[in-house]
């Protein structure tokens, strides 16, 4: 367990530093580097802007300067937000998204895995093709439509929930529902086919054998082995909820992280964009460490290297 | 009747699916009394299965019985609801499956499998559980119970598993064992010591066993009674020296030249079963083994054989002994 | 004894006599065996929902590819004077031409702010979805493909440095790497298409398209490589591939012959459900502004400008919500149909 803990965290570490890597590579392909932008400004300013963003260096040196910054969690002033450090700006939206994101995991989770368990025991019959229906429908329709949709039925037409911001539980209502739409529709079939395979398999037919009531078969037993795609999950869900906060967060002018990404995007906040897209993979690395982790803890069968 | 431990007459069962009515057992009658050892042979699909798994009630929910009465130590099974059912199972009639590889459940540990089923049928704790999972592990010749107890399935070896699928089975000295081809998924060395230790156990305990097998070698040293099935249907039935010494169907004999013999003096070929079963989907109104059958006579393309009793206790279901006694009767 | 006598009463002598063989054939029903395809294809058929979804896939690329050819608006031109009609609605213009007896085309779906024809940016919107669904798809199928087979095939050490070159691609956040490479390539991109020769053609497919296919065959394929691979460690251990090395095959005979055409069914399968997911990321891009550039309209690009006039005029963002669901959805079931019917292995 340990061996593998260490390996995991070791090419974990590797991949961030791949990625922050790339990203740096990446911003020289920006006309005059990432702290500039390409905007040509007069030769004096240029000067200055050269020396306070550290790029008269060479760039093997600008290079060890930001990794070095980076170990300590600097990750440099924003271009836009003059006077703003990155991490600063990042930190007070990823406070804001990270409450919205939970949130929608915990209701996409919570209410997933019950209709999908619902529609397995209920194979074949109208409610197993209803809900097949329904998450069907829920994993084609992209997170912008639902968002949009929404806002249109709850807000344009019967005028019932704020349109922007994220001050009151009613503000909460439909960016969650936005974003936990795909997961819930996602995880229900995952669910149901998870179940439906485990409900075959001959240890249920022991357990069955053995006497157990239904509840107990299906808690105990069945439950346990199912879920665990679903876990296996939670990684792509993270990354989901993630992007899909970008979206959400855009239509409905939610000051998270996402909404800091999109303008930085538009605005070419190119210290913002690295130190952004820096944060967010390693925040998704660690977490499907985690997750991968957590897996084999649920399923012993996985013998650790 | 009352002494009789399995009394199912007359059973029909059928599997409704898409693609219409499977008719998997027809007209199935077995008896068995205490301390009985039976041995159900047949091929593959020729119904041995799903006769046992209808006494403990453990069909797919598109199996039904359509016809007939399974008693079971004083309970009408296919009368009783499925609440019923589970304080029978798996304390009064228990199973062991063909695979143990995959019928424990991999994400807990033995003891936890174990100590469940004891719990469940008896009034005893967790820590009483767990000593009578310990003196069943060593009764089932599981060495280092207690540290076995501890692990998962997947740290066991496969005759490991189902000696522990044994002990689960056996945790409620149960009436009647089934045991559904226990040993096909193990080595032939790991075989022999599981049937013996089930024989072992059987006469400690002082249950029935219904053994399901295609292996008449196993029959041959283990069971009493034979019934011999083909397409659903019990077409021999008889005591060991009835079946081995005494053929009477078409397909008991055919089963019998197919097994090799080590002493043989002479090199004798083995001789296979042409032919495919029938499709239960479409079962024929004759005699179901008439196409394979090298003593095809008109009459067996059409109309099913009665049962004809051979000597006490021998019946067989075969339009040849009948033609016997026509001819007899005709003298 | 009896009992039993009675019964020959109602039987005939000829009864027993044998039977020939003919007529013991004919009770034998043996189901007539198939071809994996035709098995396949006969269960594919029988798939009404998976059925319906090809059909609307048909209707949609009827819709999108030649839909504009024979549509008298065109996707950039810019009506003066009948900027945000409301679906079938005509200007004041072209009332008048209608009074004068003239026949104008209805438009179906009204027009933008710029007097451009909706129906007909919904078609192209389409057309530029599905072409970053199939060509993206195509991609990918090749590369992983590719790559995953030779990972399979050789094995050992070969196999191990290709698939931690995967896992580490797979750890990385996609989407995120995606917005990062659109937003740098633009620059480099733009550059080769107006000053190196040749290089032209990159402006007339659009640098953001140019730019969705390189991410695409940059990131996504190492999902189709690891489903090859693990297919083909299968297939390598089976008898006939040894039989094949033992017979002096090459290499390539044994890939192209044998294990090609046995993953041939995952591949299709993964390919089908592979578009949706293309689809659903380019209108992602496009709906965030990073994607399809202008005047080029894509699904995704559509709905964003929808946006803005959210409260006047909500309708507008109907069309290509509608449409990209319906895309997505039916290339779903598209999938899940093929998978039933041709990889029942692939479930989950």
């Amino acid at each position: 367990m340990g061996k593998y803990v260490a390996k995991r965290v070791l090419t974990s570490i590797l991949t961030i530093w791949l990625v922050a890597t790339i990203t740096f590579l990446l911003m020289f392909l920006v006309p005059g580097g990432p702290f500039l932008a390409e905007k040509a400004p007069s030769a004096a300013t240029l000067e200055a802007l050269n020396k306070r963003f550290g790029l008269d260096q060479p760039k093997i040196v600008q290079y060890k300067n930001y990794m070095l910054n980076l170990l300590q969690g600097e990750m440099g002033e924003s271009i836009k937000q003059r006077g703003r450090m990155v991490q600063d700006i990042i930190f007070s939206g990823f406070k804001v998204s990270a409450r919205l994101g939970g949130i929608a995991i915990l209701v996409a989770v919570c209410i997933g895995v019950p209709i999908g368990c619902i529609a397995a025991f209920n194979r074949g019959k109208w409610l197993d093709s209803l809900i097949l229906f329904f998450s069907t429908l829920g994993i084609a329709v992209p997170g912008f439509v639902v968002s949009t949709v929404l806002m249109v039925i709850f807000s344009v037409k019967l005028d019932l929930l704020p349109t922007y911001g994220l001050t009151s539980f009613a503000h909460y209502i439909m960016p969650v529902s936005a974003l936990a739409f795909y997961p819930t529709a996602y995880i229900s079939r995952l669910m149901r086919s998870s179940m439906l395979e485990v409900l075959g398999q001959d240890y249920i037919r022991t357990a069955r054998a053995k006497g157990l009531p239904q509840f107990k078969m299906i808690f105990k037993h069945a439950l346990r082995n199912a879920i665990l795609p679903v876990v296996t999950y939670l990684g792509p869900l993270l990354a989901y909820t993630l992007t899909g906060s970008v979206v959400v967060e855009k239509i409905f002018t939610i000051p998270g992280l996402g909404n800091e990404f999109i303008s930085s995007i538009i605005n070419r906040d190119y210290t913002m964009i690295m130190g952004t897209t820096i944060f967010l993979a390693t925040l998704l690395i660690i977490m499907n460490m985690l997750v991968d982790i957590a897996y084999k803890i649920i399923d012993p069968r996985i013998k650790f290297k | 009747m009352s002494e009789l431990l399995l009394n199912i007459q007359n059973e029909r069962l059928s599997f409704f699916t898409p693609a219409g009515e499977v008719k998997a057992l027809n007209d199935v009658t077995i008896q068995m009394k205490e301390g009985d050892v039976l041995g159900i042979v047949g091929e593959s699909g020729s119904g041995k299965s799903v006769t046992a798994y209808s006494i403990m009630q453990l069909l797919p929910h598109t199996g039904r019985v359509v016809g007939g009465t399974i008693e079971f130590n004083g309970h009408k099974i296919n009368e009783m609801s499925e609440k019923e059912m589970q304080a029978i199972r798996g304390n009064e009639v228990s199973i062991i499956f063909q695979d143990p590889m995959t019928s424990l459940n991999p994400v807990y540990t033995i003891g936890n499998q174990i100590r469940e089923v004891i719990m469940l049928h008896t009034k005893k704790n967790r820590k009483e559980a767990n000593e009578r999972a310990i003196e069943l592990l060593t009764l089932v010749g599981i060495n280092e119970p207690a540290k076995r107890l501890k692990q998962y399935p997947h740290e066991l070896s496969g005759g490991m598993r189902q000696r522990v699928m044994i002990a689960i089975a056996l945790a409620c000295e149960p009436k009647l064992l089934i045991a559904d081809e226990p040993t096909t998924a193990l080595d032939v060395t790991i075989q022999a010591q599981i049937l013996e230790l089930m024989m072992e156990l059987k006469d400690k305990i002082g249950m029935s066993i219904i053994m399901i097998t295609h292996d008449l070698g196993i029959v041959a040293n283990m069971c009493q009674k034979i019934a011999v099935m083909y397409a659903g249907k019990i077409v021999e039935y008889g005591t060991v020296d009835d079946i081995f010494y005494n053929p009477q169907h078409e397909y008991t004999k055919g089963l019998l030249r197919s097994i090799p013999k080590l002493n043989d003096t002479e090199h004798k070929k083995l001789v296979p079963i042409e032919g495919t079963p029938v499709d239960l989907l479409n079962p024929p109104k004759g005699c179901p083994f008439a196409p394979r059958c090298n003593s095809c006579m008109k009459i067996c393309l059409n109309k099913m054989p009665e049962y004809t009793e051979v000597n006490e206790g021998h019946i067989s279901a075969c339009w040849l002994l009948q033609k016997k006694e026509f001819e007899q009767g005709g003298k | 004894m009896n009992n039993k006598n009675k019964l020959t009463f109602h039987l005939d002598v000829s009864d027993f006599l044998p039977a020939a063989e003919e007529e013991k054939q004919s009770l034998a029903v043996m189901r007539e065996s198939v071809s994996f395809w035709r098995d396949g294809l006969r269960r594919f058929k029988r798939n009404k929902l998976a059925m319906a979804s090809l059909v609307v896939i048909i209707l949609v690329l009827l819709f999108a590819f030649v839909g504009p050819a024979v549509y008298p608006y065109s996707y950039e031109q810019q009506i003066r004077g009948s900027e945000n009609l409301a679906p079938m609605e005509y200007s004041a213009k072209e009332l008048a031409r209608i009074e004068s007896g003239e026949s104008v085309f209805p438009h179906f779906l009204g027009t933008d702010g710029h007097g451009r024809d909706i129906m007909v940016r919904l078609m192209m919107g389409s057309r530029i979805s599905l072409l970053v669904g199939i060509i993206a798809s195509a991609l990918i199928l090749v590369i992983g493909s590719l790559y995953g087979t030779i990972a399979g095939y050789f094995g050992g050490r070969v196999d191990m440095v290709m698939m931690r070159i995967v896992d580490i691609i797979y750890t990385v956040p996609d989407i995120l790497i995606i917005i990062l490479l659109m937003v740098t390539l633009k620059y480099p991109m733009k550059n080769l298409a107006e000053n190196v020769p040749g290089f032209e053609w990159i402006n007339t497919i659009g640098v953001g398209l140019i730019c969705i296919f390189i991410v695409f065959s940059l990131l996504y394929w190492v999902g189709m490589a690891r489903i090859v691979r693990s297919q083909i460690l299968t297939i390598k251990e089976q008898e006939y591939v040894t039989a094949a090395r033992a017979l002096g095959a090459s290499h390539s005979r044994i890939i192209r012959k044998h294990l090609l055409t046995n993953v041939m069914g995952t591949l299709i399968v993964t390919t089908t459900l592979q578009i949706p997911s293309a689809i659903f990321t380019e209108s992602f891009l496009s709906f965030l502004g990073i994607g399809v550039a202008a005047p080029m309209p894509s699904l995704g690009s559509m709905a964003a400008i929808a946006i803005d006039g959210i409260y006047t005029y909500p309708y507008r963002l109907l069309a290509p919500a509608v449409m990209i669901s319906l895309i997505i959805l039916s290339f779903n079931l598209l999938g899940d149909g093929l998978r039933d019917a041709f990889d029942p292995k692939l479930k989950n």
